[in-house]
């Protein structure tokens, strides 16, 4: 039996996931505090989180709610009663010593995302936040860091996937899935700038076909999608590479840096934390009812998936186009409500949102200009049926958009509607009659000289006829 | 009226102030200055005027590790030296909402690391009956001051016997509630699945007027349920029909004194109508193996927040770490210290399931214990404590001596059920504790057969002025 | 039964300052303790389950409402070092 040598095998990359997700809630998850927003440092803190003598933590009720969601979202399995564990470890940005979290009795088990399962969906705590000293510089020559609580103890969600992606493209747009889907359910911000979706990588390599798991690094800091994918292109190289030449593997926590491309260890196995888990002994169970079920599954909206699904499906759209749509609710929304039982327009409706709507509104929310759904779809059907053209409704659609109102009464108002039939006929006749060279040429066999004789139609009429239509004239009257 | 007051109860006290025959000020003031002058070392802070705002019952005194905003609140320990919490505990907030005001805190073991108070960060307290002995613990302050009538009555905290014990070591009555009775919100923590607050008294009734203002659910304390029902004032005389089962009067640590004293007591409740045998509970010799695993094991955790980050006493110039270590290396004391490291090991990997695993299932085997008691009898009975008051110095040297003098008290904690301790004699001039526990809940029941126990025993406690 | 390597490993988890001779004291005091925990190991606890809540309750929650907190100035008062609107400490991982 051959065997292969390392440098000859082709290795394919194991990766999973771990997700953390800031809640969009009101209060932390174990005291009253209200969510920060960027206001200033130990504004939004009481004596539960930051940690004093004597203080008890209180489950938030509405986090328990957006965590069933989730859970239900990925179609896992709801632990009938499931418990909140001490993570112990020091910590300046951990003012109990501990974080309450959830260790081998979680919310929500064994579920489901696109292609990647779900292995496990639990709840926890957000640690503060570290402040590396500005003027406060250094004490007895020691650099010194600033802690802020605000953010200590806002509600977690951590999602961890089964190891299933293969690729890093992969992994990037498992994580857009994810943020459009959480998204749609309004339970986080899931903003990757601002901290409110925080994705760690797990890596390894494996020669292909087979089934044993290589050691794996955690790859931590990305904070894009761009970034993630890039970060783990780069260490499956990293990998990749030491594996060739024989090398050993270590497991590593790694923070990858985007500017450089390069790759740095932020921890190695030595200081592994022993968490030292055990059953949080002032908290109950969770103990999920079938009304808290119920108003879960109940709050759960239409998720991107099954939308992008559904729109290929019934409206026929392109693929693209339906997960274009899918991903971002609140264009789905909007082309959804224009189209409303037009379905014949659909395909029109979406082409023209997601090019001429989409150039001119850019990243925000349609819905947010002056522009109605419906008189959207109405100037869809005035192109469609070449009432006007598609630049004269270019024109209708920014007045639209800048100030409401009818596609009719813009076209009327700005005299933009179809040149009469027997005034176009007149103008395509002058035409034809201006430009007898044109004509030679066009029944010569150079077709494209009937531009001069388009162009000049358009210049007489403002742009009003429709280009199709007037080379069609052109071409019945030359009799070629 | 200073004589008087001073051999008052304090629901008798109650009633001179409803009749309007002393004001509640004036009572307080009282309190306050015998408190001053307490010289057992069983005050770290007495209040230095009046209240301003109006109380109807005598003011009360409170163990050190019970949060009373801008008074310091350093649970007996360095490490949080100077401490004023910005809050108060639910507890002390009852009270204060019934009418008693806070008079002074009381000196105790370190985070209630102890049974005899020579823990404390701020130097030992004596027991009013011997000054060369100790008070018992962990709330040793608060026992020896109503005893010496320095404090009218106390709250306490009880995780392994810190209030029965000492209750017992005093010679006054000190309760352990159902765990969830009381909020433990604004207690600092020591073993959060087993502290409980609960009353030291003088008399049976005093302990259950505080038990009815202290209980109750709060939405600061996810573990806490009150005492469902009614929780009348205790007024039975007789035992009929009542059976009470006794346990651990072979264990070879008794002290024959108290076998004695305790047996004396069984005879007086067979004059009293009720029945009594003897039952086992095979499983509550493992109590203090399971209680030094799974106590410390919280605690280990509860404790980690004195870091010297956000409040209190920091030392260590240097790093991160240098500044943790030195912090809690100057902060706590030995036995503290002790118990943390057991705890760390006992939930360190590879250790959890051989140590905090198993303590956890002799927990369960021992809380089954009770159950099958409780459907015998309606009170297990014994001794509170294996011995009297023993020396200061006597048993520092060897902690798991210590350790052992938790025995009687540790079982009940574990089960999460309730228990009082009355004091039923005096062995060789110095007090024996009688222990009735009951199943969860059952503290109205427990209070009436404690009332009518206590005046059939008719103990004198130690005499003061 | 607990030498002084695994009291060192046990003290830093804790962040415990160990001098040298209150290792070896630690040692002794907390094997004696461990012996007496270890008599635990007589009983049979086949199929026991562990107590690991002492009520029983289940589903105590609170409502997604703010309530008032501290203020800065309360919640830095008793700071053993405050700068910056916040709690100063060395560096992690810095020297």
């Amino acid at each position: 039996m051959t065997i292969t040598e390392p440098e000859a095998r082709i290795y394919e990359p194991v990766i999973g996931i771990e997700i953390h997700v800031q809640l969009r809630t009101r209060t932390k998850m174990f005291c009253g505090c209200a969510l920060s927003f960027g206001e200033e440092p130990n504004t939004l803190v009481c004596p539960v989180c930051l940690g004093h003598p004597g203080t008890l933590p209180v489950t938030n009720a509405e986090a328990v709610h957006y965590g069933l969601m989730i859970a239900m979202a990925f179609g896992c399995e709801i632990a009938p009663r499931s418990i909140f564990h001490r993570k112990n470890y020091f910590y300046p940005d951990l003012p109990k010593g501990y974080q309450i979290s959830q260790y081998d009795i979680p919310l929500g088990t064994g579920g489901r995302l696109g292609d990647v399962r779900i292995h496990r969906v639990h709840l926890e705590e957000d640690a503060a936040k570290l402040i590396h000293a500005g003027s406060s510089g250094r004490i007895h020559g020691a650099s010194t860091s600033v802690v802020d609580f605000n953010r200590g103890g806002t509600p977690l969600v951590e999602i961890v996937t089964e190891p299933d992606l293969t690729s890093a493209a992969q992994a990037a747009d498992f994580g857009r899935l994810l943020q459009a889907t959480l998204r749609r359910m309004g339970v986080s911000d899931v903003n990757m700038e601002e901290g409110s979706l925080r994705m760690d990588a797990n890596v390894s390599i494996r020669p292909a076909g087979t089934a044993t798991l290589g050691t794996k690094t955690e790859l931590k800091n990305m904070n894009s999608f761009r970034f993630l994918e890039r970060g783990i292109d780069a260490e499956i190289a990293r990998q990749e590479q030491i594996v060739r030449e024989g090398g050993e593997l270590e497991q590593e926590t790694l923070h990858y840096d985007p500017q450089s491309g390069s790759l740095t260890s932020l921890r190695s196995k030595e200081e592994a934390h022993d968490y030292r888990y055990f059953p949080e002994p002032d908290l109950v169970p969770i103990a999920p009812t079938e009304e808290m079920l119920e108003r879960a599954r109940a709050a759960l909206p239409e998720l991107p998936a099954a939308r992008a699904e559904r729109l290929e499906r019934d409206l026929e759209l392109p693929a693209e186009t339906a997960r274009l749509l899918a991903f971002r609710s609140d264009w789905g929304d909007f082309v959804e409500r224009a189209i409303e039982s037009r379905n014949a327009l659909a395909h029109s409706v979406a082409n023209w949102a997601t090019n001429e709507l989409a150039a001119r509104v850019g990243d925000g929310d349609p819905s947010a200009t002056m522009l109605e759904p419906k008189a959207f779809a109405d100037l869809v059907e005035m192109v469609v049926q070449k009432q006007i053209s598609a630049s004269a409704g270019r024109e209708v659609l920014d007045v639209l958009i800048e100030a409401g109102g009818e596609p009719a009464s813009v076209v009327e108002a700005k005299g933009l509607g179809r040149a009469e039939s027997g005034e176009l006929e007149q103008i395509v006749d002058r035409a034809i009659a201006d430009n007898p060279d044109a004509v030679e040429k066009i029944r010569a066999g150079k077709g494209q000289a009937i531009g001069a004789i388009v162009g000049a139609v358009m210049r007489e009429t403002k742009g009003r006829a429709d280009g199709g239509e007037v080379q069609r004239m052109i071409n019945e009257r030359i009799g070629s | 009226m200073s004589d008087e007051l001073l051999n008052l109860t304090a629901a008798q006290q109650a009633d001179r102030i409803e009749a309007g025959e002393v004001s509640a000020d004036e009572v307080f003031e009282f309190w306050r200055v015998r408190a001053g002058g307490d010289d057992l070392g069983s005050y770290l802070w007495v209040a230095d005027e009046v209240p301003t705002d109006a109380g109807t019952l005598p003011p009360i005194a409170v163990k050190d590790l019970f949060c009373v905003e801008g008074v310091p609140s350093m649970a007996g320990s360095r490490i949080l030296e100077g401490y004023r919490p910005p809050y108060t505990a639910t507890s002390v907030r009852n009270l204060q909402a019934a009418g008693a005001r806070v008079l002074g805190k009381t000196n105790q073991d370190e985070f209630a690391m102890g049974s005899s108070n020579e823990n404390s960060g701020f130097g030992p307290v004596q027991n009013p009956w011997d000054r060369e002995r100790v008070p018992g613990g962990s709330s040793g302050g608060s026992a020896a001051a109503v005893a010496a009538g320095t404090a009218p009555w106390a709250i306490g905290t009880d995780t392994g016997g810190s209030i029965r014990q000492p209750a017992s070591l005093c010679g006054i009555v000190g309760m352990k509630p159902t765990y969830g009775a009381i909020s433990r919100y604004g207690m600092i923590a020591f073993a959060s699945s087993l502290d409980q607050c609960g009353p030291l008294t003088r008399d049976v009734t005093d302990a259950a007027i505080l038990l009815r203002h202290l209980q109750g659910k709060d939405p600061c304390d996810s573990t806490s349920l009150g005492i469902p029902g009614e929780l009348p004032l205790p007024t039975a005389e007789r035992l009929d029909g009542l059976r009470f089962g006794v346990w651990g009067m072979e264990e070879p640590g008794l002290e024959p004194g108290v076998a004695d004293s305790v047996r004396a007591t069984l005879g007086r409740i067979e004059e009293l109508g009720g029945g009594v045998k003897e039952i086992e509970l095979p499983n509550a010799r493992h109590g203090i193996a399971a209680y030094y695993v799974i106590a410390p094991a919280e605690a280990s955790a509860n404790l980690a927040r004195y870091d010297g980050v956000r409040y209190a006493n920091r030392s260590g110039h240097g790093d991160l770490t240098s500044m943790y270590e030195q912090t809690r290396h100057d902060g706590f004391g030995d036995e503290v210290k002790r118990r943390i490291m057991i705890g760390t090991y006992a939930l360190s990997s590879g250790y959890y399931e051989a140590y905090y695993g198993t303590a956890q299932k002799v927990r369960t085997k021992i809380a089954e214990d009770f159950s099958a008691a409780f459907e015998e009898v309606d009170f297990v009975v014994s001794p509170t404590s294996a011995t009297v008051a023993f020396k200061l110095g006597e048993r520092t040297a060897d902690p798991l001596a210590m350790y052992l003098s938790d025995y009687y008290t540790v079982p009940m904690p574990l089960a999460g059920i309730p228990a009082i301790s009355i004091p039923c004699g005096l062995s060789d001039g110095l007090p024996v504790g009688f222990q009735i526990a009951g199943p969860a809940f059952s503290e109205a029941g427990i209070l009436d057969a404690a009332h009518a126990l206590e005046k059939a025993i008719g103990f004198e406690g130690v005499p003061v002025g | 039964m607990i030498d002084r390597d695994q009291v060192l490993h046990v003290a830093k988890l804790a962040r415990l300052k160990v001098t040298d001779d209150e290792v070896d004291r630690m040692a002794e005091e907390l094997s004696k303790i461990l012996e007496h925990v270890e008599t635990m190991n007589e009983l049979d606890l086949e199929g026991v389950e562990p107590t690991s809540h002492v009520v029983d309750l289940t589903n105590v929650l609170r409502e997604d409402v703010p309530r008032p907190g501290l203020s800065r100035e309360q919640a830095l008062d008793q700071a053993p070092d405050a700068a910056e609107g916040g709690f100063r400490v060395p560096s992690p991982g810095a020297s």
